[in-house]
C-alpha cells in the first residue's frame, strides 16, 4: 500500500463529513427518521397515501444541491467516472437490489447506523466495505493488471 | 402550515446533505474507487468523511434517542432490530460490489444526476430497477435502513 498524497483531501473530507453528520442528526430531530437515502428512495417506488411527498422533497433537495452549490459558493462537481456503460448498469442494479435487500446503504448503515452503534449496521458497513475492497482489487489489479 | 414547513425542512436537509457530499468529494466516483483501492495508490479521504459524520452523529443520536417525538410531530422511526440475517449480509455484499464497480452509492449518484451527468442518470435508473426487483420479488414491503 502507498498513500495517494496527490488526491488525499483530509480537510474538505472532514468538513463534508461534519455536514453529513449534522444533516443526519437534524433529520432525526426534526422528522424522526433515519437519513438513509436508499430507504427514502425505495419508498418512492411503492407510494402510499401521504407517504411520498416528504420523500420527494428530500430527493429534490439532493438533485438541486449542485445548483445551490454553484449559485452560493461557486462549487462545481468534477466527477471522473471510470466504469463503462455496462459497468454502470450492472453496478446500479447491484446497488439498488443490495441496498433494499440489506436494509440500507452508506448513509443509513454507514453514517446513521454507526452513529447509533447499531450492531446490524456495523456488520453491514464492514461487509460492503470488504466487498468494495475486493471488487476494486479484482478490477484494478487482476483484470486491469 | 406545519406540514409545509416540514416539507421545506425535508428539502433543505436534502440540499445540506448534498453539500456535504459535494464538499467531501464523495460525488467523484474516482475518489471512492481510490479509497477502495487499498492495495494500490490509496486515498484515505473517505475515512475522514465517515469520521467527521460519525463524530457529530454519535453525540447527536445519543441525545436524540432520549426524546420520544419528532419536532414536526410523530414518533421516532428508529430501527430496533438487532438480529443478524442472511439478507443483511448478502445485500451488503451486493451493495459493496456495485459500489466498487462504479464508485457510486445512492446519495452521490442522485446529486451527480442533479448536475447533469448522463452516466449518473443511467446508474440511478438501473438502481431503481434493482430496488423494484428486490422489493417485488424478494423482501416485500419491509425495507428499513
Amino acid at each position: 500500500m502507498t498513500i495517494n498524497w496527490v488526491d488525499f483531501t483530509p480537510m474538505p473530507a472532514l468538513l463534508g463529513g461534519l455536514i453529513l453528520g449534522l444533516s443526519a442528526v437534524l433529520y432525526v430531530v426534526l422528522h424522526g427518521r433515519i437519513l438513509g437515502i436508499s430507504g427514502i428512495v425505495s419508498g418512492l417506488l411503492r407510494p402510499q397515501k401521504d407517504d411520498y411527498l416528504w420523500r420527494f422533497a428530500l430527493v429534490f433537495g439532493l438533485l438541486t444541491a449542485p445548483f445551490w452549490a454553484m449559485a452560493l459558493f461557486e462549487l462545481t462537481l468534477y466527477p471522473i467516472i471510470d466504469a463503462d456503460w455496462l459497468g454502470i448498469i450492472v453496478a446500479g442494479l447491484l446497488v439498488g437490489f443490495g441496498s433494499v435487500y440489506g436494509s440500507g446503504c452508506t448513509s443509513g448503515h454507514g453514517i446513521c447506523g454507526l452513529s447509533r452503534l447499531s450492531p446490524r449496521s456495523l456488520v453491514a458497513t464492514a461487509t460492503f466495505m470488504l466487498s468494495g475492497f475486493l471488487v476494486v482489487y479484482i478490477i484494478r489489479h487482476v483484470i486491469g493488471a | 402550515m406545519r406540514k409545509h414547513f416540514s416539507l421545506i425542512s425535508q428539502y433543505l436537509i436534502g440540499v445540506m446533505f448534498g453539500f456535504g457530499l459535494i464538499i467531501s468529494g464523495m460525488t467523484n466516483p474516482q475518489k471512492i474507487l481510490n479509497f477502495l483501492d487499498i492495495t494500490g495508490s490509496w486515498d484515505p479521504s473517505l475515512i475522514f468523511v465517515m469520521g467527521g459524520a460519525v463524530l457529530v452523529g454519535l453525540g447527536g443520536f445519543y441525545l436524540v434517542t432520549k426524546r420520544s417525538e419528532a419536532f414536526f410531530g410523530g414518533v421516532l422511526h428508529i430501527p430496533k432490530r438487532r438480529d443478524m440475517t442472511k439478507p443483511l449480509i448478502i445485500g451488503s455484499l451486493m451493495f459493496g460490489a456495485g459500489w466498487g464497480i462504479a464508485g457510486f452509492c445512492p446519495g452521490p449518484a442522485i446529486v451527480s444526476l442533479g448536475s447533469g451527468q448522463i452516466k449518473a442518470l443511467v446508474f440511478v435508473l438501473a438502481m431503481l430497477v434493482g430496488m423494484i426487483i428486490c422489493d417485488r420479488f424478494f423482501t416485500g414491503h419491509k425495507s428499513k435502513p
